[in-house]
């Protein structure tokens, strides 16, 4: 196990500088850059080149990357130029991070809270209206790409209702301590409750609209999952020993029917990440995909380096998380 | 009882949140809180080293400038400053001071203040004076104490508290008025000095900036900082209840950062703020039939058809930059393609800048005259690369592609063969336009200030420029009469001059054909009341009130 893991965070590691080599070569190669950005639309040649000659931009390419990853490797990624001039690129990250954590988290929880029992029930009770609905709603959920659904989610409960927030984190002006970035709990911890609950209704419907895929992905390899377990040997084994119904279903059914849904959990993870780009965009969140979004746009080659490669770390990370409760799930894995 | 559970599913959850959650958005509301959805994130605090509208829209709410611009309008009218003289050959002004002014920190406004922060300014050094810094200074003043550049500062004299005394190297047309750009706000002495406002350094490709521009800006002005919380994307302003003149209606004022413009527009839709700018002119007539209040600014911008003779040497000929001059329909873009409110621009600057005249070349549409133009210059097959930008919408050009489509298609329809060339506006298109790559494009401008030398003087008054009329005949010419017409101190005479230009620059010299002046909007909720719309859009929140 410990050499598993030892040999995962090397793979992080390698995937980490390679991805930064890239990375840093690709964002030099597109036109424009952040002095476009800085300068403003009436800059002379001449400033140009004098601004280019003071971030160091005229050194050659392996010059500017080794000052970046000494730089780097203290955490200091540079300052932002157009998602949140003048802060620190590390100080965008960290302040943005918890957002999107905090939506995907909620919209993982709310597509595993739902599409695991879901599934379940729909395959217990196959060709059942239940099952027919579910399937209909995953396939709605897969094919509507999510920002249609968060338009339209926004459109009916934040436009023509007024009964949810149509945009943000938490409502302007409101006063709330942000210690961990995390709205839900730091109002929680604060006993702020007003703040908590504004910054948990703002979550609700860019959530739900993030969870629709992760929901159908979750709901259908549950139930096709608990379809082929029900019939294994070993189930008709432990009905037939008068094993109580409730045993069955959550010893032998359930949790063998798990392992595939938790490994999926984790790549959904990933997914979520990507989703989050077009949800925090439609929603207004200012979070890592925003920023992602924003970065293109205004050329921040500092935001986008540290956001890329921080996600990545993580995408990697969680990966090697899920792997390990696999493994633990499945004690066969952990002696191979 | 498990089905019926799963039956109601999420539905339920969703049902017992929204039916506790039918109650303000906004959270506590006192009532005189004002929230406005910014486009974009301020990106520090202190004019001096800002460039850009979304700074500035939050630091005008704080602080003040010897000099500022009417209510509505683009006029010169006192401000910090309640008088002022010049000297006869417009090197020497002397400001009269209003007095019991104090900073938000308690510092006194006096003269010495005033020369303080002259003298900040001038007396920049290293990354200070990056023109992605200190750009209004240089556009305005030149060059720093002892470098290479002439300055036109030369000396900030405080005679006494009441009278502060700026010498200049020369005469400028730009004076008084440049000094009410917001760059040029008068700044507490003593929190600039405390919060080390002039530490900023270049980091990585760009600039941290200082302790005092993220969270210590101090002015005179009727609100003052409360906060710029970045986790929410907000800033959040109170009022300055020591204010010297009308104290601000509102408690509050905050800027919500909501980048995407059809965001903005489903915020007000809900309640989560009470105004936006830069609505979409597509938007306008339905936000008004919603009872909305769409405020038309008065343009104070020009849009225009850039021609660089760089690289294609037919543009290099008066007749050919004719030809495309009388080949376009600008009525026609006008009504189609712009905003209610949108005038055909006849000048480089809209009606309200000194010097301005109708008695000037009009290149009315006319295609076949565009053709014989052509033919004459021996260009009959004229082919021009036409660059438009994307990415980007700007106050005077609300829809690039709209209107690179209607241009281009006039373009056709006199036998001009165009080959459309598309770049992001920070990818390439506005570092390559200003090289003078790019044949003919779009751009344009939104004044700063009234000044003839703000617009023209800005886009000819050196032959370094996206036109490239270096090579020109004239360039040379067109550069230094601008410059003499800038250092005239007689009023009179420097408008005659100015008007003089503009005659020659739309019939003997044509670098670029102006398109259109349009109007950005600005729009709010039925209940906020008294919001001066600003032809600069720099509009002050102190006057507006919430009334529900």
């Amino acid at each position: 196990m410990l050499r598993y893991t030892v040999r995962r965070l090397g793979q992080l590691l390698i995937v980490t500088v390679v991805l930064s080599v890239l990375l840093f070569g690709w964002l030099r190669a597109l036109p424009g850059g952040p002095v476009s950005a800085l300068l403003g639309e009436r800059a002379t040649e001449e400033s140009r080149a004098r601004l280019v000659q003071q971030l160091g931009l005229d050194q050659p390419l392996y010059v500017q990357y080794w000052k970046f990853m000494q730089r780097a490797i203290t955490g200091d990624f540079g300052v932002s130029t157009g998602v949140q001039p003048g802060t620190p690129a590390m100080e965008v990250f960290l302040q943005r991070m918890p957002a999107t954590l905090e939506l995907s988290v909620l919209a993982l929880l709310l597509a595993v809270a739902v599409g695991i029992p879901l599934g379940y029930f729909a395959a217990r009770r196959q060709g059942g209206w239940l099952d027919n609905l579910s399937i209909t709603w995953s396939l709605i959920g897969v094919a509507v790409p999510v920002f249609f659904l968060a338009f339209l989610l926004k459109y009916v409960f934040a436009i023509e209702f007024g009964v949810l927030p149509a945009s943000g984190r938490q409502a302007a002006g409101i006063d709330a301590t942000h210690a961990t970035g995390f709205f839900v709990l730091d109002g929680l911890l604060t006993t702020e409750w007003d703040a908590a609950w504004n910054a948990l209704i703002h979550l609700l419907l860019p959530a739900i609209a993030l969870s629709t895929i992760p929901f159908a992905v979750i709901f259908r390899l549950t139930r096709a999952s608990v379809l082929d377990v029900v019939e294994e040997d070993y189930v008709r084994t432990a009905r037939s020993k008068g094993l109580g119904a409730m045993v069955v279903r959550g010893r032998h059914i359930l949790r063998n029917a798990m392992l595939p849904v938790v490994t999926t959990i984790g790549l959904q993870t990933g997914a979520l990440l990507s989703g989050a780009v077009l949800t925090e965009q439609v929603f207004n969140i200012p979070g890592i995909g925003q920023a992602l979004s924003l970065g293109f746009q205004r050329q921040d080659y500092a935001v986008l380096q540290v956001v890329i490669l921080a996600t990545a770390m993580v995408y990697v990370l969680v990966n090697l998380l899920v792997d390990l409760a696999y493994a633990a799930i499945d004690p066969r894995l952990r002696t191979r | 009882m498990g089905r019926r559970l799963v039956t109601v599913g999420l539905t339920a959850v969703l049902a017992t949140s929204l039916s506790a959650c039918v109650q303000s958005q906004r959270g506590e509301d006192s009532g005189q809180t004002m929230v406005f959805g910014a486009p974009g994130a301020p990106a520090l605090f202190d004019p001096f080293y800002a460039s850009d509208g979304e700074t500035f829209r939050v630091t005008r709410q704080m602080m003040e400038g010897l000099v500022g611009f009417e209510s509505g309008g683009v006029e010169v009218e006192p401000e910090l400053a309640t008088d002022w003289t010049s000297s006869e050959d417009g090197t020497k002004w002397t400001f009269q001071l209003r007095e019991g002014v104090k900073f938000h920190d308690g510092t006194d406004f006096n003269a010495e203040a005033v020369c303080a922060n002259f003298e900040r300014w001038y007396n920049q050094t290293g990354t200070g004076q990056s023109s992605a810094l200190s750009y209004y200074w240089i556009e305005t003043f030149g060059g720093f104490a002892g470098g290479d550049e002439p300055s036109l500062f030369s000396s900030c004299e405080a005679s006494d508290p009441t009278t502060a005394v700026i010498n200049l190297t020369r005469a400028t047309s730009k004076f008084p008025a440049a000094l009410g750009l917001d760059s040029f706000s008068m700044q507490s002495p003593t929190a600039m000095k405390e919060y080390e406002a002039d530490k900023v350094v270049a980091k990585g490709s760009g600039f941290e900036y200082s302790e005092y521009a993220r969270k210590h800006p101090t002015g005179t002005g009727p609100f003052q900082f409360d906060s710029y919380d970045q986790n929410n994307q907000s800033v959040v302003l109170h009022r300055n209840d020591d204010y010297w003149g009308d104290k601000a209606n509102l408690d509050r004022l905050i800027f919500k950062v909501i980048s995407d413009e059809s965001v903005r527009k489903q915020e007000l839709l809900s309640g989560g703020i009470d105004g936006y700018d830069f609505p979409n002119p597509a938007d306008l007539d339905s936000l008004r039939q919603q009872d909305f209040n769409v405020q038309v600014r008065e343009p104070f911008n020009v849009l225009y058809l850039g021609m660089s003779q760089k690289n294609n040497p037919a543009l290099r000929k008066l007749k050919v930059r004719k030809a495309l001059a009388y080949a376009i329909n600008r009525e026609n873009l006008v009504n189609a393609n712009l905003p209610g409110g949108a005038e055909v621009a006849n000048l480089f600057y809209p009606s309200s800048v000194d010097g301005y005249t109708e008695d000037v070349a009009k290149y009315s549409y006319d295609p076949e005259k565009a053709k014989r133009l052509l033919n004459e210059a021996g260009h009959s097959d004229l082919t021009i690369e036409f660059w438009w930008p994307t990415q980007v919408t700007r106050p005077y050009m609300p829809d690039p592609r709209g209107i690179f489509n209607s241009l281009a298609g006039d373009m056709r329809k006199a036998g001009i063969n165009v080959e459309p060339v598309s770049k992001p506006w920070n990818g390439g298109y506005i570092s390559d336009a200003n090289k003078g790559d790019a044949e003919v494009f779009l751009l344009g401008w939104t004044g700063d200030y009234n000044s003839p030398d703000n617009f023209i003087g800005t886009f000819f008054g050196s032959t370094e420029n996206q036109f490239y009329t270096k090579p020109a005949p004239w360039g040379e010419e067109l550069a230094n009469r601008l410059d003499a017409a800038d250092k005239e101190p007689d009023p009179t005479k420097r408008e005659r001059m100015y008007t003089e230009i503009n005659r020659d620059l739309k019939s003997k010299y044509l670098p670029a054909v102006p398109l259109s002046h349009s109007p950005p909007a600005i729009v709010t909720a039925p209940h906020v009341k008294g919001l001066v719309t600003s032809p600069l859009t720099a509009e002050e929140f102190a006057s507006v009130s919430i009334e529900k």
